[in-house]
């Protein structure tokens, strides 16, 4: 592809992205309380979540390694991801069993833009990023009382390595999400992927080597995902090379995802007709 | 009498055949659910490990945590609502609670049946991924002490299941009022989570919190049962809680009738 038709194709997608954002502000402004609810409920998981470690740091001072800040900056961290991929692709992929169950993947596969692009990031939850806020406040709270100071460089570091576990998740979410063209009803997998996310913030030290961990992190890549940025923010990095384990997954992740999509498009035989 | 008897089971009968198409789903879910609790028990035995000089946190030894989250994942198999509430307020917000209002059933008595008949197929399904889990763990599982112990433990248990119906059963007659509850329900999800003890044994928190919750329904929508298998309450203590558990439920029973009432002067059969 030449550089002039690349700039275009992106030029294209990125008009039809604001159009997207457009639309979903208008979808979500039509019913403002249920919005502020939803809102409401992220906050109180968040809080139940960090209710949890509180009551277990009343009854010890550290868990493996990790201090009481310590572990709130993983939680903060790791709700910051989640509510990121809750913006940008948790209803889509959710939705894509509707699509084919409906037929209704058909209409989407005819569109002259690539069909995971649009399927992918159709609808934006806007609501999420009240909770990414609240998410970088509590980071923000825990880094003071552990009095980190973190040089521009390693801010900017964190933030790649969180996209790196945003784009992790959303492989992981939307490779399951594909499992629908075999097995119609498909979201009650989707939602227990949404489990996985609990293994996410826990602090990756706390598990022994075996089994659990192995898999958590060399297939499932969660002890990677939101523990790396938080480990390089608060020092605690064995060596670099876990940064490089983290992309290096979201890479293969990604891969994998990709090439499950295409087999899975290639088997799609339409519900409608 | 018996012909109503008759009736219902023909609707347990139904919700056999009906959640049986979910098996898969379930055997999904249970197998889901397991994986953040082997995190948390993994999590507890680092720190205890941390804690090497104190091998009784908040009065449970490893082990007895151990066995606390194992008797929580049955106790929650066979009592938690998982969709019945979603159905409950989807059937009054599509006019389907119409035909109900018309035919001689009780719309109670037969949501309690499909309930029932859904624990009964999901108890069934998820038998293979507990037992296997309960197995790799059997070291930190416990059997009750006595005959008396495991008899009211069931007896809490049933409560438990009723509790939490009728509880659910109360919150999805909202949509006789509101168009969207979900976001009800997950709020009032996260309060059972919490402070029903699925996150952690209660009694670790500090005393008045305790105490305070114990003026709620939540510890006896899962924690009183698994305190009374694991001989956490004995003597007074348990009778009295098998009481006000009860009396809960009555509660819990009187607001479900109240609401449906109420709700059905409210109602205005959309789409029926």
């Amino acid at each position: 592809m030449n550089p002039d038709s690349l700039r275009s194709t992106l030029k294209r997608h990125l008009s039809i992205y604001l159009a997207l954002w457009r639309n979903s502000v208008v979808r979500e402004m039509g019913f403002k309380a249920n919005f502020l609810l939803w809102i409401v409920v992220e906050m109180l998981w968040f809080a139940l979540q960090l209710s949890f470690f509180l009551v277990i740091y009343q009854h010890t001072e550290r868990i493996a390694t990790w201090s009481k800040w310590e572990v709130v900056l993983l939680i903060g961290a790791s709700h910051f991801i989640q509510q990121l991929f809750s913006a940008f692709f948790l209803s889509n992929c959710v939705q894509l069993s509707e699509h084919v169950r409906t037929g209704r993947l058909d209409f989407l596969l005819l569109l002259p833009v690539n069909t995971r692009f649009v399927i992918s990031l159709r609808v934006v939850d806007l609501g999420a990023f009240v909770n990414v806020a609240s998410a970088l406040a509590v980071m923000v709270y825990a880094a003071r009382e552990l009095h980190l100071v973190p040089a521009p460089l390693e801010v900017l570091g964190f933030l790649l390595l969180c996209g790196a576990g945003l784009l992790t998740h959303y492989s992981l979410m939307f490779l399951l999400a594909s499992v629908s063209f075999w097995t119609v009803r498909a979201q009650g997998i989707v939602w227990g992927y949404y489990n996985l996310f609990t293994i996410a913030r826990l602090p990756e030290a706390a598990f022994r080597p075996g089994l659990f961990k192995a898999v958590f992190t060399f297939a499932v890549p969660m002890l990677l995902v939101s523990n790396v940025p938080v480990k390089l923010l608060a020092g605690k990095l064995g060596s670099p090379g876990e940064m490089l384990l983290l992309v290096g997954m979201t890479a293969a992740c990604a891969l994998v995802s990709e090439w499950g999509w295409r087999q899975s498009v290639r088997r799609y035989t339409s519900a409608s007709s | 009498m018996s012909l109503t008897a008759n009736k219902y089971w023909h609707v347990v009968n139904i919700g056999i055949q009906n959640t049986l198409v979910y098996r898969i789903n379930f055997l999904f879910r249970a197998a889901f659910g397991l994986v953040p609790l082997m995190a948390t028990i993994y999590l507890w035995r680092a720190v205890y490990a941390s804690n090497p000089d104190n091998p009784a946190v908040g009065g449970y030894t490893l082990a007895g945590m151990t066995s606390y989250y194992l008797l929580t994942t049955i106790v929650d198999a066979l009592t938690a609502v998982t969709d019945d509430d979603w159905q409950i307020a989807g059937d009054i917000k599509d006019g389907n609670i119409s035909q109900f209002l018309l035919k001689p059933i009780d719309y109670l008595t037969y949501r309690l049946c499909l309930f029932g008949a859904g624990r009964l197929i999901y108890t069934a399904v998820a038998v293979v991924p507990v037992a296997l889990f309960i197995f790799a763990q059997r070291a930190f599982f416990v059997l009750p002490t006595d005959a008396l112990t495991l008899g009211c433990f069931l007896l809490s248990t049933v409560m438990t299941a009723l509790l939490q119906f009728l509880i659910s059963y109360s919150m999805a007659l909202l949509a006789f009022w509101v168009l969207e509850v979900s976001t009800f329900i997950f709020i009032l999800f996260a309060f059972e989570y919490i402070a029903g003890g699925h996150l952690f044994p209660l009694d670790i928190l500090p005393p008045l919190a305790v105490q305070l919750l114990n003026y709620t329904p939540f510890p006896y929508q899962l924690y009183f049962p698994v305190s009374v298998y694991l001989g956490r309450v004995t003597g007074a203590a348990l009778w009295q809680g098998l009481i006000i558990q009860a009396l809960w439920v009555l509660a819990a029973y009187a607001l479900a009738r109240f609401a449906w009432r109420r709700g059905i002067k409210h109602y205005s059969a959309v789409g029926g």
